[in-house]
């Protein structure tokens, strides 16, 4: 017992009373009073509100995009009679890049389809197509989804990778045998069977993209404000006047990540009955 | 067969190219500090930065300084679950899964509010108490890859009965731990260290709220002023990403070997 006192008074003072202690301060105000008003603020406040929705919206959509392209790669190299090294070469691949995200993420698609990037340069010089000319920005909802799904997508590929090699053969055989066909086989077993590992990445991938401050903020500054942005804006300098407004953001981002990463656990043990 | 694995080759072919071509372009602007030739100018400049190398030095630092510190805290935490106390599992499992629950910038928000100036624990007052909570913070973001490498490693060894060997020597339990545990978890350990490796190189958010110049912040600060010498260093942090991964992948396949002797 004793011996776990280390790691329990770590966990206690660096993690788990320091999260708490922000959570609370959520219900209270600048005199220490109780209330709801920070909470209520969160839904009315239209900068706030505008700003969780924009991070939402981007971080369903990354999300949506990564699970199914992700899903589609993890076929490839799993199901789809790909030599066996390409399968090693995308996993491990899908590790660095799942783990690539950040500053030097955002500068790496800068250098690609910013409005001097390689590739606006070359579809301008070859094709004489002007990327921008078309309302493409890089430094915007669409260009951000785009970045996010450079790790999105490995991380679909790492997580549902277990899941379609749990599909067994005898299923697709005795779907044979008994006569259907390859889409019977998709509609009917594997994707029922694959359905709750797949919802499940989605809200992993979702949580993944909700939090992520870095790669935005290095990208595009302050100018597109998802609520991450304005989280490090108000620790940085107080900017709603209101500290306690602050907790309650934080409050807000935890109830998001938490519930999208709960619903992943609660689906993952539904999905493992299948690959017992 | 024939159909669906042209089709595999053209899902991959794309997503290749997704993946390739910003790493390309990267590299290419990295490569143009100098009209009309390719050079490595970028990366002389950069690296001969003061800043860069003191930045640079304190993120590598900062990495050893948190896996030493993940190794102390998680070793024995894990070798104690697995051996005497199972009903812990849940719990301690549960918690060593929180940072990914919970964003980073919530944590360090955190303890900005519970270590400031006026606080019972002022840990941010002075530059080296400050290095050492974002060390601190930074066990917490490696904790859930750590745990769970320490505790395969256990997994895949016989905990109880190497325990008893030791002990029947008279082996005192610190000496179980590091000399008789440690050595044979040590690939488990290794996985867990380059992704803390990994992690702590790139890491913006925390250093960036306590105000510590380190790889991270030097790299979001060079962007807004240079041109091509952020392309550079982001380059130089995807090399390390992969070295990371490749040691690790390195790691995973002599411990299969080893099973399979």
């Amino acid at each position: 017992m004793l011996g776990m006192a280390p790691f329990v008074l770590f966990a206690l003072l660096f993690l788990v009373v320091p999260t708490a202690l922000l959570l609370v301060g959520a219900f209270f105000d600048r005199e220490g009073h109780f209330t709801f008003g920070n909470i209520t603020e969160l839904f009315t406040n239209p900068a706030i509100v505008s700003s969780f929705w924009l991070s939402i919206k981007i971080s369903f959509a990354s999300a949506l995009g990564g699970a199914f392209i992700g899903f589609f790669v993890a076929y490839a190299v799993i199901l789809g009679g790909l030599p066996e090294w390409m399968r090693g070469a995308v996993m491990t691949f899908s590790g660095v890049a799942s783990n690539f995200a950040g500053v030097p993420l955002a500068f790496a698609f800068l250098a690609t389809l910013g409005r001097v990037g390689l590739v606006t340069v070359l579809l301008r010089d070859w094709l004489g197509f002007n990327l921008y000319s078309t309302g493409f920005n890089i430094l915007s909802f669409t260009g951000l989804t785009l970045v996010y799904l450079y790790f999105q997508i490995p991380l679909m590929v790492l997580v549902i990778a277990p899941a379609l090699d749990g599909l067994k053969r005898e299923w697709r055989e005795a779907n044979a045998v008994l006569g259907g066909s390859n889409f019977h086989y998709w509609r009917h077993i594997a994707l029922p069977i694959l359905l709750p590992s797949i919802l499940g990445a989605t809200l992993l991938l979702f949580a993944n993209a909700f939090g992520a401050v870095a790669t935005a903020y290095a990208l595009t500054g302050s100018s597109l404000p998802i609520i991450p942005i304005q989280l490090f804006a108000q620790i940085r300098g107080d900017v709603l006047s209101n500290p306690n407004l602050g907790y309650a953001i934080a409050f807000g981002m935890v109830v998001i990540t938490s519930i999208s990463s709960g619903a992943y656990i609660w689906l993952r043990s539904y999905s493992e009955r299948w690959v017992r | 067969m024939k159909k669906s694995s042209v089709l595999s080759w053209l899902i991959i072919l794309l997503a290749i190219s997704y993946f390739i071509i910003p790493l390309l372009s990267t590299f290419e602007f990295s490569l143009r500090m100098l009209r009309g030739q390719y050079s490595f100018e970028a990366y002389r400049v950069v690296f001969a930065q003061a800043e860069f190398q003191h930045a640079f030095i304190r993120s590598i630092l900062l990495a050893l300084a948190t896996i030493v510190l993940s190794i102390v805290l998680v070793v024995p935490a894990a070798y104690l679950v697995r051996l005497r106390l199972p009903s812990w599992r849940s719990p301690v499992e549960f918690v060593t899964l929180l940072p990914l629950v919970i964003p980073a910038i919530i944590i360090v928000f955190g303890y900005i509010r519970m270590f400031n100036s006026s606080s019972w624990l002022p840990l941010t007052d002075s530059e080296w108490t400050t290095d050492l909570l974002l060390t601190f913070g930074y066990v917490v973001l490696a904790l859930p890859y750590m745990y769970r490498s320490v505790d395969a490693g256990l997994r895949a060894i016989d905990v109880k009965t190497l325990t008893e060997a030791a002990q029947s020597l008279g082996a005192s339990s610190f000496t179980i731990l590091w000399q008789v545990i440690l050595p044979n978890i040590r690939s488990g350990v290794l996985s867990g260290s380059f992704i803390a490796f990994a992690i702590v190189i790139g890491e913006f958010t925390f250093a960036s709220l306590l105000n510590r110049p380190v790889f991270g912040t030097y790299l979001q600060l060079i962007g807004a002023n240079r041109a091509y010498e952020p392309s550079a260093l982001a380059i130089v942090a995807f090399i390390i990403t992969w070295a990371c991964m490749g040691l690790l992948q390195l790691v995973g396949r002599s411990r299969g070997a080893r099973a399979a002797r």
